[in-house]
């Protein structure tokens, strides 16, 4: 009735698991009976879970990143303090714990905060910066939030019912195969990565369709903001890429659940294969991860130096190229499979190319800077903090992308600090600085600036502190995924990295703290005209938070920088002749059912409870019906329904909350006079 | 109206017999055994190709005439990503193959 599963998987064996499901258990009462308190259950359900709106599928997308960015962050807790501990003894973890734990750290980091940070980020600011009222998909939307958060759950659950992979965040075979791991451990992981791949390829696909197809009336390609550039050519990327990751992780559930032999030693499997399929999405996934966050730096750039991109041109291209270079380096992540110095060679040099137009954006972004009226808000100093530390990031790459350098150095701590040096400079303090950036527009209030600064200290200096000592310790010779050592030489190192980690701590404390104590003081900061820090593009010409269609008159646009041209030449804030009725999808429970059932389904594959497979299987085949015979999905919102919200908005902005443009009307060479009919 | 849904659905036949002929070939010849060797996939390659323009001109509606721009460039870019994926592969295993022998 129940597969395999049985009160032993319940986790009475150890302390330290028992502690953490009673953390994740209470965690969830606690949700449950604070939103019993606050009586939100009904709303919650009408405005939130059920939504189709963009920006509120996007701050659910934030949210999840949140939450998993403090689980992903205990499992890193535990290893670096066991790692300042364990010279010669076993630690307070046993081995079996410690592979878990890694295990999921990994897995969480990528998949559960930093693709929905992304995508999140994406979701709320694209369409608006494209002069869209929605994306093109907005049921399938809410269908990849809830696929996504369903993939999150399976690695939550994991932890209370059974155990997680031991196999690291990539799961090589024969290791994650059943001779080798026959618990559920690789089955939670696989199918947690199947779900919310699934939810990642479909939100992909939506968002290229939404730019390519959306875009405001003069929008061109080449007029389009950097952000959603580098969204589009990572949604291309996700689009392309994870199918690879779907194809792979199945192909090994079929090895483990049906007894097939793609990667098994014997019967003609070859689990090379595996290596080479999962790096094929994997090397492209490092892309997606950063190439949002360029995008991000861009626009937070031109922003707060008060100026206009540099060289936006150079930007796209630079971008478009590192989209397509990343198709083609797969192979650096096993150089040391066994491949011809041909193989190798090549792959190496295709790597290093790839550091030029990353190399270009660097230069676009400083010389954005230079002579610019720079204003150290939290997301410019995040952006700061990125280009310093990126770059040292960037040099032990190109140094990694050398195969006979790699053969020695990989598999080491040296390469944990690489990639550490490059995801959480090049992508987390991206989004940290996008949430510090967009908050006021999801929101409709600034951020906090004291504590966000705060924040930034404590990541900068706990991530130096965490992981130089890991490439000295590569340097030494210490493995990746160490449970224990016996070279008294390591542990000075490990201990500042464990003090690193701390700091680390304050700085997710004090982003906790910063949006706490915004929160409370939410009259104050409001953010009435829409435009908190006087930018450059169209998502700033939108109330915030934006009505539920966005733009009551769809915008036109003649240049870049749409929306400081407006304010320029006076066309910002202006009732327009007339409004017009706004088709607007209705919200619907189908894609929370949906989410819902594939984590039914995962749950019941981990545990071969076959009944219940089935079961979620055809109820799911039921709410894809039920959506598809649904002709009545949208709605009307009237004409004057729409002319009643933008009136009641532009009564309430007054002359003087609006930005002094003055300065930025271009000025001619030689009589320093204001040039009238140019922008 | 009427015309233009008559012939959208004549192609829909079409393109649903040849893509069950293309997905029958290959299961007749591996499960008949009609053919042994590297032939087989051959024969099973050309197959999907075709399999997947099938899908594309027939039910997907493109050609080259009045299909939009960027949808042939993306097509094209899918294209060559096929390419490099799968020569990678390719290239990659056979060499690692080569080298254990
Ligand atoms: C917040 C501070 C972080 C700390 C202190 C930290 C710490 C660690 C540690 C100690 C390991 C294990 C190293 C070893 O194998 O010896 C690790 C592995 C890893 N981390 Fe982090 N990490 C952090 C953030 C992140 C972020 C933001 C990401 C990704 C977005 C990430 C992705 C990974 C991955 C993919 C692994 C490899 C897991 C494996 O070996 O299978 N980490 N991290
Ligand atoms: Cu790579």
């Amino acid at each position: 009735m129940l597969g395999r599963l049985t009160i032993e998987a319940l986790p009475f064996y150890s302390w330290v698991a028992m502690g953490g499901a009673a953390v994740t258990v209470g965690g969830g009462i606690a949700v449950f009976l604070l939103i019993t308190w606050l009586r939100a259950w009904k709303v919650l359900w009408t405005d939130w879970l059920t939504s189709v709106d963009h920006k509120k599928i996007g701050i659910m997308y934030v949210v999840l990143a949140l939450v998993m960015l403090v689980r992903g962050f205990v499992d890193a807790l535990m290893m670096r303090a066991q790692q300042a501990f364990s010279l010669n003894t076993e630690g307070y973890l046993p081995p079996e714990h410690f592979e878990q734990i890694f295990s999921s750290h990994g897995t969480i980091m990528i998949f559960f905060v930093a693709m929905p940070f992304l995508t999140g980020l994406i979701n709320i600011i694209v369409p608006q910066q494209i002069g869209a009222r929605d994306v093109a998909f907005p049921f399938l939307n809410s269908v990849s939030l809830w696929m996504t958060a369903a993939g999150a759950g399976l690695v939550l659950i994991s932890l209370v019912v059974g155990k997680f992979s031991q196999a690291g965040w990539t799961g090589y075979p024969p290791y994650s195969g059943v001779e080798y791991s026959p618990g559920v451990g690789v089955d939670y992981w696989l199918w947690a990565l199947i779900t919310s791949g699934v939810g990642s390829t479909l939100s992909g696909i939506n968002f290229i369709v939404t730019i390519v197809k959306n875009r405001c009336p003069g929008m061109t390609f080449m007029r389009m903001p950097m952000f959603t550039w580098t969204s589009l050519c990572a949604s291309i990327l996700i689009a392309f890429a994870f199918p690879a990751l779907t194809v792979v992780a199945g192909q090994l559930m079929l090895d483990r659940t049906l007894g097939f032999h793609f990667f098994t030693n014997g019967d003609g499997g070859n689990m090379m294969m595996f290596a080479n399929l999962l790096w094929i999405w994997g090397h492209p996934e490092v892309y997606i991860l950063v190439l949002p966050a360029f995008g991000i730096f861009s626009e937070v750039v031109a922003t707060f130096s008060r100026k206009r991109l540099f060289g936006y041109t150079s930007l796209v291209y630079a971008t478009a190229c590192i989209a397509l270079l990343s198709f083609t380096v797969w192979l650096h992540h096993f150089f040391t499979m066994g491949s011809s110095a041909d193989v190798n060679a090549i792959f190496g040099i295709a790597t290093m190319i790839i550091a030029v137009p990353t190399g270009v954006k660097i230069f676009d972004w400083l010389f954005t800077m230079y002579k610019g009226r720079i204003e150290f808000h939290p997301s410019m100093v995040y952006t700061i903090g990125f280009m310093v530390t990126f770059v040292i990031g960037g040099v032990t790459g190109v140094l990694l992308a050398i195969p006979p350098a790699d053969y020695l150095m990989h598999n080491s701590t040296f390469l944990v600090a690489h990639f550490h040096n490059m995801l959480i400079p090049g992508a987390l303090f991206g989004y940290f600085a996008g949430l510090n950036y967009w908050f006021p527009k999801a929101l409709g209030f600034k951020l906090d600036t004291k504590w966000g600064i705060r924040s930034f200290w404590c990541w900068i200096i706990g991530f130096y502190l965490a992981f130089m000592p890991l490439y000295v310790l590569g340097f030494k010779g210490m493995s990746r995924r160490m449970e224990h050592y016996a070279d008294p030489s390591w542990q000075p190192y490990l201990i500042v990295a464990g003090i690193g980690a701390l700091f680390v701590l304050c700085g997710i404390a004090c982003i906790a703290i910063q949006l706490y104590v915004s929160a409370k003081t939410w009259g104050s900061a409001r953010d009435i005209t829409g435009d908190p820090w006087n930018g450059r593009t169209l998502e700033w010409a939108t109330s915030s938070p934006p009505a539920a269609y966005n733009f009551a008159v769809l915008p036109e646009v003649t240049d870049i920088d749409a929306f400081h041209d407006m304010k320029i030449l006076g066309q910002a804030y202006q009732t327009p002749q007339h409004y017009e009725d706004i088709v607007m999808p209705k919200n619907t429970w189908v894609g929370l059912a949906l989410g819902a059932l594939a984590f039914g389904l995962g749950f019941a594959f981990v545990w071969h409870i076959w009944w219940l497979v089935a079961l979620c299987f055809v109820l799911s085949l039921v709410c894809v019906a039920i959506r598809a015979s649904d002709d009545n999905s949208d709605f009307v919102l009237p004409a004057a329904e729409v002319a009643r919200i933008e009136r009641e908005r532009l009564a309430e902005i007054s002359p003087a909350d609006l930005h002094d443009m003055r300065d930025f009307v271009p000025r001619g060479v030689a009589s320093g006079a204001p040039l009238t009919g140019t922008v | 109206m009427n015309h233009s849904a008559d012939r959208s659905q004549s192609t829909y036949l079409t393109g649903f017999v040849l893509a069950v002929l293309l997905t029958a070939i290959p299961f007749a010849l591996v499960w008949g055994g009609l053919l042994v060797g590297p032939a087989v996939y051959a024969v099973i390659a050309v197959a999907a190709v075709l399999q997947v323009i099938v899908h594309l001109v027939f039910f997907l509606h493109i050609d080259l005439k009045s299909t939009p721009v960027e949808n042939l460039f993306f097509l094209v870019f899918a294209a060559v990503l096929i390419f490099i994926m799968v020569g990678g592969s390719l290239w990659i295993m056979m060499d690692l193959h080569h080298r254990m022998q």
